[in-house]
C-alpha cells in the first residue's frame, strides 16, 4: 500500500483526447518527495529545452504535495509547473484552497496535461471516472463564473474547480489559474492552460488517504495545532504585523497599512510616499474594508483565515487574499475602494495581482513620457482610474496596445522600443517584482533576489528576521524558544547583528553567514513545495509550527518513507538542483542572476560578486551557476551531468 | 426496550455559523478518528460532520449526522436568514436517500455522530480553533433509551435498500463459505 500519496498520476493528452491512470515509482518519492520535486523530475525527463512554452509538447502539471489530504494542518497546496511563456524558464506557482486534497481523495497525486485541444474543453475528474467535456459555452467567461456554472451543470456542489478566465484563454503572459479563494498566478501558467484549450479542471473525490503510522502522525499534528494556538496568543514582538502572526500575510484582517503604503513604491514602482498614512486615510480605508468584507475564510484544514469574501456593492462577490489588496490601489495612486473594484474584474479575467497593476502603470508612464502616444492608445479615458479599467480590458482581450502589454513589461518594452526598457525597471529574469526600492544593500536579500528560481521574493524569504532588532536584550529574547533553527549558529548570527557600526549592513551578515541564511530559507520553501505545505505556517515565517526538525517525522510516519533531517535536506537539495538544471539547459546563467538595477541605491559590486561566488560554491555550482559534475553525482543526478556534457554545457574532462 | 430513570450527561455542541471559516478541519479529524485502525486513513466523505459551504453566498453550516432515514422528505422548504437562502436540507441531520452525506461512500451504509466515544471531547470541537464548534455539558435526570447498535442501524438500512429476504439469503450464503 502507498501512504500519504495515492501512487497514481493522471496523464491527459488533449490532442488525442486520451486519458490514462499511471502508477508512479515509489523510488521517485524517496528521491524527490512529491509536488515540486517530482514535477521537476517529470519536466526534466519529458520537456527538453527545445520545447517552446506554447508547444503541444510542453507539459502543464498540477500536483498535490506529498502530505496533502492527510490531517496535517495547512497542507493543501497545489503546485503547478510548466515552462513559462514570460521567463522561458520553469515556472512554478502554488495555490492553496481545496483543490489538491480533493485530487488526492479522487485517487491521484498529479494531473499531467500534454497536447492541445482544438476546441475549448474542461476536464472532469470524479474518482475513477474522468472525462474531457466541451467548454465552448464557457468561452470568455470569468474564472469564478466558470466554476459556478460547471458545479451547477454537473450538479456537484462539492467539486473543486481550477479555472482560467479570458486572460488565460488569450494567452496573456501573466494569466493566472483561479480556484475560489486561491490562485496560482506567477509565471503565466494560466496562459499555458489557455494555449492547451483547457478552461478548467474539476475534481471530486471520496476515497481514503492512508497513513503509515497513524498514532504517531496524529500526535505530530496535535503538536502543530497546539503550537499554532500558542503563536496566535503570543505574536512576535518587534516585527511588522504581517510577520508577527502566522498565516499568509494577514492583509484581509488588518487595517493598519502604514508599513506597506509608506515603504512600498506607488505607480510604476517609482514613488515612495512617506507620511501617506494619516488618520483620515486610515478611517476611510477601514470603512471601505468593513463595507466589502463579508467573512474571513481559510484554506482546507487550516484555522488561519488568510482570505476573505469580498462583496463590493453592485459587483459579483469574489475572494481575495494577501497583498493584491494594495497592488492595484498603489499602482494607480488611488484608494482602497478602487483596489477592490478593479480586483473583482481582474480575478474574473484571471490575471496575476503583482504583474498586472505594474504592467498598466508602466504603460501609463510610457504614455506620460510620450513613448506611447494617442495613436497607440485611441480612446484612452481621461480619468486615471478609468484608464486602469480600460487597459485591463485591452490587455486580456489582446486588443491594440493591449496585445503588446499582454506579454509583460520586459517583452512589451522590447517591442515598443524608443527607450521603453528604461521603464521596465522592476524585473528579475523578465518577471515583474514587488514594488520595493530601498537604500542600503542587504546581502541576504541580494542573494535571494539574484539566485532564486521561484522569481518571487515572498516565496524564498522567511525564517530569519528581515532586519536587526535595535536592542540586544530584544534579540536575546527573540532567540529564546527559537528551536526551529537547523543549527545553533543562526542564533549567534542574529544576536550580533546591529543596526549600525561594524556588524551592520551591507557587510554583516558576512558573506558566509548570508549564504547559510539564504540556503536555509530557500530549503524550507522547497520542502513546503514538495509536501504541499502552506508557507504561511512554515517557510515564510519566523518561528513556524513546521520546521526542519519535525518535517522528517511527518514524512516517515505519514508516508512510511524512512526519513531523517540529513536525508530530507539532501532530497531538497536534489530537486532544487534539478530545477536549476532545467533552467540551465534553457540558457539561464550567472548573467541573469541579478536584482533590478535600482532595487538598492547603495550597491557594492565587489561584495556582490563575492556573495554570488560563495553561494554558488556552497550550492555545488560552478562560477557560471551550473551544477558541477561532482555535486550532481553526490545527489544521484548523474543523468543531468550526462545530458550537460552531451549538450556542451559541462565539459567531459573538466574537473568541475 | 428497557427504560431506566437515571442521571445522564447531555452534551451539546454549540455551532456558531458566524465563526465558521469553512476550513473543514472538523471533517478531516472526524473521518480520521473513525477509521479502522484509528487515524489510519482519512476521507471527509466519511465524516459524520459535514460543512455545507457556499462561500460566494456566504453560507457555512456545519451539520452533524443524525438518524438514518429510509425515505426522503416529500417536500422541501427554503429558509431565508439574514437575506441568505438556505435549503432545508442544509440543517438536516438525516442520512437519507436524497444525498450522499452521512453515508459510507462505498457501501452506502449510514453514519451517525457518536461524539467521538472515548475521547475527552469531540475531536471536531478540539480541532476547530476558531470556536465555531464548542462543547457544553450538563447533567439531567431522564429516561435513557437503550442505544441501538451501529450494526442494527446498518442492517436496517441495507434491508430498506435490498429487502430483508435478500439480506438473509446473502448472510446464509456467506456463512456457508
Ligand atoms: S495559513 Fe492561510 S493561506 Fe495558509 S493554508 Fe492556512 S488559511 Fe490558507
Ligand atoms: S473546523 Fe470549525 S471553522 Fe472549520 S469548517 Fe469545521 S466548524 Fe467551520
Amino acid at each position: 500500500m502507498r501512504y500519504a500519496e495515492t501512487g497514481f498520476n493522471l496523464e491527459v493528452d488533449l490532442t488525442r483526447g486520451n486519458i490514462e491512470r499511471v502508477a508512479t515509482d515509489p523510488a521517485d518519492t524517496e528521491l524527490y518527495l512529491g509536488g515540486l520535486g517530482t514535477n521537476a523530475k517529470i519536466l526534466w525527463d519529458r520537456v527538453p529545452p527545445e520545447v517552446e512554452p506554447f508547444s503541444p509538447d510542453n507539459l502543464l502539471i498540477f500536483s498535490a504535495g506529498l502530505l496533502c489530504g492527510t490531517p496535517a494542518t495547512g497542507c493543501n497546496r497545489t503546485i503547478v509547473s510548466t515552462i513559462s511563456p514570460q521567463t522561458l524558464l520553469m515556472a512554478f506557482s502554488m495555490m492553496g484552497g481545496f483543490w489538491a486534497p480533493e485530487l488526492k481523495y479522487a485517487g491521484y497525486d498529479k494531473v499531467i496535461i500534454r497536447g492541445k485541444s482544438p476546441d475549448l474543453v474542461y476536464l472532469w475528474i470524479n474518482n475513477d471516472k474522468v472525462e474531457i467535456r466541451d467548454a465552448s459555452h464557457l468561452k470568455g467567461k470569468g474564472a469564478i463564473e466558470t466554476a459556478e456554472i460547471i458545479k451547477k451543470e454537473l450538479n456537484e456542489p462539492k467539486a473543486q474547480v481550477a479555472a482560467i478566465g479570458l486572460a488565460g484563454e488569450n494567452r496573456v503572459y501573466f494569466a493566472s489559474i483561479e480556484q475560489g479563494r486561491s490562485s496560482a498566478s506567477r509565471g503565466g501558467i494560466g496562459a499555458v492552460m489557455g494555449d492547451k484549450g483547457l478552461k478548467a479542471i474539476v475534481v471530486r473525490g471520496t476515497k481514503d488517504i492512508n497513513i503509515a503510522r497513524p498514532e504517531e502522525y496524529l500526535e505530530l499534528c496535535n503538536e502543530v495545532l497546539e503550537y499554532i494556538k500558542f503563536r496566535e496568543e503570543n505574536p512576535i514582538p518587534g516585527v511588522i504585523p504581517i510577520l508577527a502572526r502566522l498565516g499568509s500575510p494577514q492583509e484581509m484582517a488588518i487595517h493598519d497599512e502604514k508599513w506597506h503604503t509608506e515603504n512600498f513604491m506607488w505607480g510604476n514602482s517609482r514613488l515612495r510616499r512617506k507620511g501617506f498614512w494619516n488618520e483620515e486615510v486610515e478611517k476611510e480605508w477601514t470603512e471601505t474594508m468593513e463595507r466589502v468584507r463579508t467573512r474571513l475564510i481559510s484554506c482546507y484544514n487550516c484555522p488561519l483565515k488568510c482570505g476573505a469574501t469580498i462583496s463590493v456593492p453592485g459587483l459579483p462577490t469574489y475572494m481575495m487574499k494577501c497583498f493584491s489588496k494594495l497592488t492595484y490601489t498603489m499602482a494607480a495612486m488611488s484608494d482602497l475602494d478602487f483596489g477592490f473594484r478593479i480586483a473583482q474584474r481582474a480575478t474574473e479575467y484571471g490575471v496575476d495581482g503583482y504583474s498586472t497593476p505594474q504592467v498598466m502603470a508602466f504603460a501609463l508612464e510610457l504614455y506620460e513620457n510620450g513613448i506611447l502616444t494617442d495613436s497607440d492608445m485611441p480612446g484612452l479615458p481621461s480619468d486615471n482610474e478609468e484608464r486602469f479599467f480600460w487597459l485591463l480590458d485591452r490587455i486580456v482581450r489582446r486588443e491594440g496596445i493591449g496585445d503588446v502589454l499582454a506579454n509583460g513589461t520586459y517583452w512589451a518594452a522590447k517591442e515598443i522600443g524608443k527607450g521603453a526598457d528604461e521603464y521596465a525597471h522592476n524585473n528579475i529574469k523578465k518577471h515583474e517584482q514587488l514594488p520595493l526600492k530601498l537604500s542600503m544593500l542587504n546581502p541576504v536579500y541580494f542573494l535571494m533576489y539574484s539566485t532564486g528560481e521561484k522569481i518571487n521574493i515572498t516565496q524564498i524569504e522567511g525564517q530569519f528576521p528581515q532586519a536587526p532588532f535595535p536592542e540586544r536584550k530584544d534579540r536575546e529574547e527573540f532567540v529564546k524558544g527559537w528551536f526551529q533553527v537547523p543549527d545553533e549558529k543562526f542564533k549567534q548570527y542574529f544576536l550580533d547583528w546591529e543596526l549600525r557600526g561594524e556588524n551592520s549592513l551591507p557587510y554583516y551578515p558576512t558573506v558566509d553567514m548570508a549564504c547559510d541564511i539564504v540556503d536555509w530559507q530557500e530549503m524550507m520553501h522547497y520542502i513546503d513545495d514538495a509536501l504541499g505545505m502552506c508557507a504561511g505556517l512554515s517557510s515564510f515565517h519566523l518561528k513556524p509550527p513546521y520546521h526542519i526538525h519535525n518535517f522528517p517525522k511527518f514524512i516517515s510516519s505519514g508516508a512510511g518513507i524512512d526519513m531523517d533531517e540529513e536525508k530530507l535536506m539532501k532530497a531538497a537539495r536534489r530537486y532544487r538542483t534539478l530545477v536549476r538544471a532545467i533552467n540551465i539547459r534553457r540558457g539561464m546563467r550567472r548573467k541573469d542572476e541579478k536584482p533590478p538595477e535600482n532595487h538598492w541605491k547603495k550597491r557594492f559590486p565587489e561584495l556582490e560578486a563575492k556573495l554570488i561566488d560563495a553561494y554558488y560554491k556552497l550550492k555545488g555550482w560552478n562560477n557560471d551557476g551550473i551544477p558541477t559534475r561532482e555535486s550532481l553525482h553526490e545527489l544521484s543526478l548523474d543523468y543531468v551531468s550526462e545530458d550537460f556534457i552531451k549538450r556542451g554545457i559541462l565539459k567531459d574532462d573538466e574537473e568541475n | 426496550m428497557t427504560v431506566d430513570k437515571k442521571k445522564k450527561t447531555i452534551k451539546t455542541i454549540n455551532i456558531n455559523v458566524d465563526l465558521c471559516n469553512g476550513c473543514r478541519a472538523c471533517e478531516v479529524i472526524c473521518s480520521a478518528f473513525h477509521s479502522e485502525p484509528k487515524y489510519s486513513s482519512n476521507n471527509p466523505a466519511r465524516s459524520r460532520i459535514r460543512v455545507i459551504r457556499d462561500p460566494l453566498r456566504d453560507i457555512y453550516v456545519p451539520v452533524y449526522a443524525g438518524e438514518y432515514s429510509e425515505a426522503e422528505c416529500a417536500g422541501r422548504d427554503k429558509y431565508t436568514i439574514d437575506g441568505k437562502e438556505y435549503d432545508e436540507c442544509s440543517f438536516c441531520r438525516a442520512s437519507c436517500p436524497s444525498r450522499d452525506d452521512f453515508k459510507e461512500p462505498d457501501s452506502g451504509l449510514p453514519l451517525k455522530c457518536d461524539m467521538c466515544e472515548g475521547e475527552e471531547e469531540p475531536l471536531c470541537v478540539k480541532w476547530c480553533l476558531v470556536d465555531a464548534l464548542t462543547l457544553e455539558e450538563r447533567e439531567e435526570e431522564g429516561e435513557e433509551e437503550e442505544k441501538r447498535e451501529e450494526l442494527e442501524i446498518g442492517l436496517e438500512s441495507l434491508a430498506d435498500k435490498y429487502g430483508l429476504d435478500k439480506i438473509i439469503d446473502t448472510i446464509n450464503r456467506m456463512s456457508k463459505k
